[in-house]
């Protein structure tokens, strides 16, 4: 039995067992492949995802389980139409491989929608959980700062 | 000189060909070039085109990996520096695995000099042994050897483009080239009038491409400044295209089971229970693993965990201890290699002070944040492979020997790599996808391994152990006597890539160790060799990963032993030998405000390592936070000669900062049983935000000759902790990973 799914703003049917997690619906079914793939295990955080706002990591939420609206990377903004978060991603030249970053805007995302201007301990508090195996933090950390301010601006 | 010179002028030929509506200019791989270069005859040398012209607009290939540090975007800016077209203009491809991109800079590393005392001569030489790096088609991308390649050949292959397609323009307006000017992809008349490079093309590639001199660096408009990463606006939307996420119609999904014995003879399995779970197509045995083919990764993964396989053991010992000791074993042999041997270390000079120790650091993995995966295409008479990779001539010849085909008949395409540190340098993700694609001809498959099959199915950075012996005598190093053994990556590297057993003195086990700037009268530096069958590879910085921790943490205790201040004693034995190198310990000591002395609480280190041509200094900072240790700050400060892009310079000088941290906090791979004891990320962690430490980076360009930038951040790292946590603990770090020892915050 096929499941339904809304994501990024799209209404899908799902054919895949329950028990197929989100991760790889988006990646595999829907074709939807800037969630990426770390560890499977929620160690890395590079499979970040919204669901109705909150960033969960997609490897571990089975399809039968995904409670609301599904948000990915594509549906925060475009290369034509950048988000302001991704803006200043791209103005402090974040991204070195760049595998992690889809993971490092959502789950950042979320923390701005939360706290409009998080201290360093706090952003130390919400991102703990996302790996970058080139070390791209102080950057990362200052593109949040750097989007805080302009969210704030607007 | 000038046959030396001749033969780096034949090595690259430019040349140019007609294409469809348009034109390309390239460089020959061999001398004898083609009719029709694009499509040559057997004999015929192919051109492999940097910049192609035609009526969609200008493309330049950038055949180098793009793994993160920046190079797509650098090495189209040294083309765009002569062609005079805007970045934001052109399209930059990877393009082809292909001879002619060999890699010019890489076999230049073999010379058996120090580096930092190289001679102009030497320095020529270096770039004629490149010819070898051709003859072997190396098309690599490692040893942070990227810039100082393409540095010369790209420039000339724009200046060469530019200067034909003003030929072309004057031969059509009838005048001469000299009162023609170029910019943003035009031809401008002295009238003013501009025409479009594009609306050029064709006329061009009737021409015979003119050669010209190279620009002064002092009109350089994108070199040497910061420019915009062409790869950046993809990679925050989520579009950028790593290997994993090729997508192709009517494509299956793989996982697979390798050994995790490394090595050892796959004896039996038995797939019945994984041939009926959802999603399963066919069960693939691939000889000394298994595969599943599915419709969804993850249920391909559930049904290849569900085959159960009884595993041949492993060729090296079982447990951690008792490869060591083999590791152990290898001092009592003749070294490998004596790569300096200065003065006479057999004596200790009298009224002397001697201090010995002992160092030892763990196998690594290079753990990527991608997964090792790989798509395959095969129809019987061809095969179309798409990955992240180093190395597409050599997985190409991989490959189509995997599928006993002709390399012309495989066609490799090289997307972004999700991390690659040395690791995708190596062929297995590429061999093992194809056999997977082989079982299903006419389908694409990607075979996307568990981050756990990555983890323990790596060419590991080869545990090592170094012997150090030295003396200080009236506040200076008088002797340093150091032995270092490990697994020879180079040597198995060899066998591994051409099938011929590596041999010879291993000048990469020894980097980081010989050939470091300090002028010590007694000065002798030697690798001995350990036979082991675990499988070792590049990990970035290679040699220089353990040999910075071994010959940085002996230069702290030999300072201690003198009574010195830490910095002051290197400086001033690097002083008459190094001058770039002085100047980094110098700016480090400026930036953090060095003075020798901390408060309560805070302990500071400093360490240095020359490699890969690039001097780096580094001044950690650690904090004590109720017991549990934090590293607080990093200055970091390299010399690279000319930096093409300094921002991108920074960013991977502290990029391989965090990676060498990381290591050296958390990072061990250990054996029992024959297997790999980590698994995940739980196991095998890294810094993260809460536990990275700030960073302030100096870019100096005071060095005659063009150092890299991708590894050299990673060596003094450890060692430069390490420091740091003696001086404020009093406990000397002799071993890796720290966290071992210490109460860092995790």
């Amino acid at each position: 039995m096929a499941t339904a799914l809304k994501i990024n703003g799209t209404p899908h049917q799902i054919d895949l067992p329950d028990d197929v997690p989100l991760l790889w619906v988006l990646r595999d079914e829907v074709g939807l492949t800037g969630t990426k793939f770390g560890c499977g295990v929620a160690a890395c955080g590079a499979c970040t995802v919204h669901i109705d706002g909150e960033a969960v990591r997609s490897c571990q939420v089975a399809l039968s389980d995904v409670w609301g609206e599904v948000t990915t990377i594509e549906g925060v903004g475009t290369p034509e139409a950048l988000a302001t978060i991704q803006q200043s991603w791209a103005d402090h030249q974040v991204a070195q491989c760049g595998y992690c970053q889809s993971g490092q805007i959502m789950q950042a995302a979320a923390l701005l929608a939360e706290n409009p201007a998080p201290t360093d301990a706090e952003i130390d508090e919400a991102m703990q959980g996302n790996l970058c195996r080139c070390g791209t933090y102080p950057r990362i950390r200052a593109a949040i700062h750097d989007a805080a301010s302009k969210l704030k601006e607007a | 000189m000038a046959s030396v010179g001749k033969i780096i002028r034949r090595t690259f030929l430019i040349g140019s060909a007609a294409i469809v509506g348009g034109v390309a200019f390239g460089a020959y791989y061999v001398t004898r070039p083609a009719p029709n270069p694009l499509k040559p005859k057997e004999g015929e040398a192919a051109l492999n085109p940097f910049v192609l012209i035609d009526q969609n607009g200008i493309t330049l290939f950038a055949p180098r990996a793009e793994m993160g540090q920046g190079v797509k975007t650098t090495w189209a800016a040294l083309i765009a520096e002569e062609l005079d077209v805007d970045l934001d203009q052109i399209t930059v491809l990877h393009g082809p695995a292909a001879a002619a991109y060999y890699n010019s800079a890489m076999m230049g590393e073999g010379l058996p000099n120090k580096g930092y005392d190289i001679s102009d001569f030497q320095h020529n030489l270096g770039e004629a042994l490149g010819i070898l790096g051709k003859a072997l088609s190396l098309q690599v991308t490692g040893g942070s050897t990227s810039m100082k390649d393409g540095f010369e050949r790209m420039r000339q292959a724009g200046a060469s483009a530019r200067e034909t397609l003003k030929r072309a323009a004057a031969d059509r307006l009838g005048i001469d080239p000299s009162d023609l000017k170029t910019a943003s992809g035009h031809v401008i008349t002295p009238n003013g009038d501009k025409i479009a490079y594009t609306d050029l093309a064709v006329e061009a590639a009737g021409l015979e491409p003119v050669e010209v001199p190279l620009r002064d660096p002092s009109e350089w408009r994108y070199l040497g400044r910061i420019q915009p990463r062409l790869d950046m606006v993809g990679k925050v939307t989520g579009t950028a295209e790593f290997g994993i996420d090729v997508r192709l119609p009517g494509m299956r999904f793989a996982a697979v089971r390798m050994n995790p014995k490394l090595g050892g003879a796959m004896n039996s399995f038995d797939d019945s229970a994984a041939k009926s779970m959802p999603g399963v197509e066919t069960v693939v045995d691939l000889g000394t693993g298994v595969a599943v083919i599915a419709n969804n990764t993850w249920l391909a993964n559930q049904a290849v965990e569900a085959v159960e396989i009884d595993w041949g053991d492993a060729p090296y010992p079982p447990e951690t201890d008792g490869i060591f000791l083999k590791i152990v074993e290898a001092f009592d042999g003749a070294p490998n290699s004596t790569m300096r041997d200065d003065g006479d270390v057999s004596v200790t000079p009298d009224g002397a002070t001697e201090i010995t120790a002992e160092y030892q650091v763990p196998y690594l993995a290079h753990a990527t944040m991608e997964p090792m995966n790989a798509t395959a295409l095969y129809n019987g008479d061809a095969l179309e492979l798409w990955c992240g990779n180093q190395a597409p001539t050599l997985i190409r010849f991989r490959a189509a020997n995997t599928a006993n085909l002709d390399t012309e008949a495989v066609q490799i395409h090289t997307t972004y790599l999700g991390g690659g540190f040395g690791r995708r340098g190596e062929l297995d993700f590429g061999e093992i996808a194809t056999k997977v694609a082989m079982a299903m001809p006419g389908t694409p498959v990607q075979t996307t391994w568990s981050r756990e099959e990555d983890m323990r199915h790596d060419y590991f950075r080869p545990g090592a152990i170094a012997r150090m012996r030295g003396a200080v005598q009236d506040g200076k190093a008088v002797l340093i006597d150091g032995k270092v053994a490990a697994q020879s990556c180079m040597q198995q590297a060899v066998e591994r890539y051409t099938g011929f057993p590596g041999g010879g003195p291993d000048k990469v086990l020894v980097e980081g160790f010989f050939n470091q700037p300090y002028a010590v009268p007694n000065y002798r530096m030697s690798g001995h060799v350990a036979d082991l069958a675990v499988p070792v590879g590049f990990w970035r910085s290679v040699g220089n990963s353990h040999n910075g921790f071994f010959h940085e943490t002996f230069m702290d205790e030999l300072a201690h032993a003198a009574g010195r201040d830490p910095l002051d004693f290197r400086l001033e034995l690097m002083r008459t030998e190094h001058a770039p190198s002085a100047g980094c310990l110098e700016a480090v000591r400026e930036m953090s405000n060095w003075t020798g002395k901390t408060p309560d609480g805070v302990g500071r280190g400093v360490a240095f390592t020359y490699s890969f041509g690039t001097p780096v200094a580094q001044v950690i900072e650690v904090v004590d936070e109720d017991g549990a240790i934090r590293i607080h700050k990093v200055w970091i400060a390299c010399d690279m000669g000319l930096a093409l892009d300094p921002e991108n310079v920074k960013a991977q000088m502290f990029g391989g900062m965090m990676y060498g941290l990381s290591a050296a906090c958390f990072g061990a791979i250990t054996f029992a049983d024959g297997e790999v004891e980590q698994f995940n990320f739980p196991d095998y962690d890294a810094l993260r935000m809460h536990t990275a430490p700030q960073v302030e980076v100096r870019v100096l360009e005071t060095n005659r000759h063009m150092g890299g930038a991708g590894e050299p951040g990673t060596p003094p790292s450890m060692p430069a902790l390490g420091n740091a946590l003696f001086d404020l603990t009093g406990n000397r770090a002799r071993s890796l990973p720290l966290v071992n020892q210490f109460n860092l915050l995790v």
